[in-house]
């Protein structure tokens, strides 16, 4: 069994991340009381974890292009590269489901005072900057350590915008406004443990897959050039 | 062991030297840029005084090997290990790295300033006079001729009294006048500097050269 | 110290370069008084004077992204960048002399801009100058890290804006608050922490942009 696990780890990443999706959400749609919101709470609980996911790949692209720079691992560009385009996915998820929960609770599909979702709308603004940097500048050590260093800044940049759209409120708008995050009795918080798990472990299967990719990519660009 | 040179216009003693610790050492040394292959597998060594002469057509990786050597960029792959410290090093490149609107006289000041060169203004005034500049050393380097650019070129990569001299092309432009002071002046840097001279027309440099490297 | 002599070298090369050349100072005055008269047409009849104040932040946003992206030209041209990055001085002193530049570039198109806008739109008060003082900071050093960066790319007058506007929107809520509110010191404070937390990242990290 074990060695079966060792050989084909990716298999078994995808396997388990699977097994987590279907389970959370029998778990939320059969396990979790309903609150008073009612249904649409429940796509809170994929709604946060998605975001919480997509901080996680924010940040282990940040790790990665620490080690661009400082190791000079030139390996780490690509897992950097891929990380962050993964949290780009799972950050454009967020802004939909944070967009669809507004929805059913507010009425419009955007709102401002929603702290996550502005800040989202930022880092996926700055992220999608990322990749127009890297798609601008010839492949190379140039880029890597040009990539390296924005998405340090983008690290950076995260509790610098928190604070700042907090700030801002207080002049865009000065209505009080009520705060969504509930506070989870046992059976919400087990769901909602679940369903950050799930999404992890899917950010973690993809991030894997692309990788492989990628790298295969680079491989067989490198083969070409060395028949040339 | 020692090796023989003659300087160039026949008139220097002939001179023994030994080789003790390379300046250049280059083993496998590759370049890609993305799917680019530019260099493959060069390797050389180069003495304290010795001249390497780089040859190839265009677009054989000539000007890549050099900004290699400058430390302007990093290989592939293979070793390249070049013992001077950056501000030992002077560069020739294609561009004259000079700005169009300050004078002569100011791009170099600057440049004395950033590799902190003793008697900066005494040394300036001595190489603009050799290069024939100094009558247009308070006239911006955007008045100057092809030719005139090149020189101060060539001051800028000589100002800091480099032990390891890189240059892509360092005739291109130049009027004959030119030609023959840099001729001067690579005859007298020989026994005391390294060079990684690139070039299209390898004649004239020729007899300088210790060792010659073809570049496909 | 060799360090500052440095960066007060290409500093005064900048100040130099400009004074020949005369174009980005000149382009940046008449950019931002031209916004500004497109602000009187912008904003409706019954809008706040809190409004303008708001707006004079993008103004000065804008302006400086004009001056930001000719900050590299002179070195791009002529292939200058590898001379100072070959010379042996700290390539980060590279940064902090051409950021000092920028921000008094900056500086300069603000001493024309502020008493303009006062003129057109009303008060400028205290707090609203030292939030620009403390903005000019922040934007001067980020955006010559990011200059620096669009310079080694292909599109690089698209690319500057880009790169530039997320990371300059807390310094706007930084700016803007401390203009309209009641309570200008915590956003004073917070732009301060702004300037410091980036300046040293941009000051560290500089190194890394220019070379391989």
């Amino acid at each position: 069994m074990s060695t079966w696990l060792r050989n084909n780890r990716l298999a078994a990443l995808a396997a388990l991340a699977f097994a987590l999706i279907t389970a959370s959400i029998a778990l939320v749609f059969f396990y979790a009381p309903v609150d008073s919101d009612g249904l649409n709470q429940k796509i809170f609980y994929f709604h946060v974890g998605i975001a919480l996911t997509a901080y996680a790949c924010f940040a282990w692209g940040g790790w990665k292009a620490l080690r661009v720079l400082w190791k000079g691992e030139e390996s780490a560009d690509l897992e950097s590269y891929v990380a962050i385009h993964q949290g780009v996915i799972f950050g454009a998820l967020t802004l939909v489901t944070g967009s669809i929960w507004a929805r059913y609770r507010w009425g419009h599909w955007w709102e401002w005072h929603e702290d996550q979702l502005v800040l989202f709308l930022v880092l996926f603004l700055f992220y999608a900057a990322y990749f127009m940097l890297r798609f601008s500048v010839p492949a190379g050590p140039r880029r890597a350590n040009l990539s390296a260093v924005y998405a340090l800044f983008g690290v950076a940049l995260v509790p610098v915008s928190i604070l700042a759209i907090r700030l801002s409120e207080r002049f865009i708008h000065p209505v009080a406004f009520d705060r969504h995050g509930p506070n989870m009795a046992g059976s919400q918080f087990f769901t909602f443990c679940v369903s950050l798990a799930a999404m992890l472990t899917l950010a973690a299967t993809l991030y894997h897959v692309e990788l492989a990719g990628k790298r295969i990519d680079v491989r067989l660009r490198e083969l070409r050039e060395a028949l040339r | 062991m020692g090796r023989r040179r003659r300087s160039c216009t026949g008139y220097g003693p002939l001179v023994l030297r030994d080789y003790s610790g390379m300046v250049i050492r280059a083993r496998g040394v590759e370049k890609r840029y993305g799917d680019k292959r530019v260099l493959r597998g060069v390797g050389f060594d180069l003495a304290r005084d010795g001249f390497l002469l780089v040859t190839g057509p265009n677009g054989s990786g000539k000007t890549t090997l050099l900004r290699l050597c400058a430390g302007l960029a990093i290989p592939t792959a293979g070793e390249l290990d070049v013992t001077p410290e950056r501000g030992r090093i002077g560069y020739l490149a294609h561009e004259s790295l000079v700005y169009r609107e300050l004078t002569a006289l100011e791009n170099l000041d600057l440049y004395g300033r950033l590799y902190r060169v003793a008697e900066r203004r005494e040394r300036i005034g001595m190489l603009l006079e050799r290069f024939g500049l100094w009558d247009a050393r308070h006239e911006r380097a955007d008045s100057y001729s092809r030719g005139m650019l090149q020189r101060l070129a060539l001051c800028r990569a000589l100002l800091h009294d480099p032990e390891l001299l890189v240059l892509d092309e360092p005739y291109s432009g130049l009027d004959e006048e030119g030609a023959l002071l840099l001729d001067r002046e690579l005859d007298e840097r020989r026994p005391s500097s390294a060079f990684v001279v690139a070039t299209h027309d390898p004649a004239r440099i020729e007899l300088f050269a210790t060792s010659k490297l073809a570049l496909a | 110290m060799m360090y500052l002599a440095d960066v007060g070298a290409l500093a005064r090369k900048d100040l130099r370069l400009e004074l020949r050349a005369r174009d980005t100072l000149p382009a940046m005055l008449l950019f931002v008084l031209s916004t500004l008269v497109v602000f009187h047409f912008v904003l409706p009849g019954d809008s706040s004077e809190l409004a303008a104040k708001g707006l004079l932040w993008v103004a000065i946003v804008f302006t400086a992204l004009l001056g930001l992206s000719r900050a590299f030209a002179a070195e791009r041209e002529q292939g200058v960048i590898d001379g100072l990055v070959l010379a042996p001085s700290d390539r980060s002193a590279i940064w902090l002399g051409k950021a000092l530049s920028v921000l008094a570039f900056l500086a300069l198109a603000e001493v024309v801009a502020l008493p303009a806008f006062a003129l057109f739109f009303g008060g400028i008060g205290g707090p609203m100058i030292a939030g620009i003082v403390l903005a000019d900071i922040g934007i001067a050093s980020v955006g010559t890290l990011l200059a620096a960066m669009a310079a080694a790319s292909r599109a690089r007058e698209l690319l500057l804006p880009l790169l530039f506007l997320p990371l300059a929107i807390p310094i706007i809520v930084g700016g803007v608050g401390a203009s309209v509110t009641s309570d200008p010191a915590r956003y004073l404070g917070f732009l301060g922490l702004y300037d410091a937390l980036f300046a040293i990242i941009c000051w560290a990290s500089f190194e890394y942009v220019v070379t391989e």
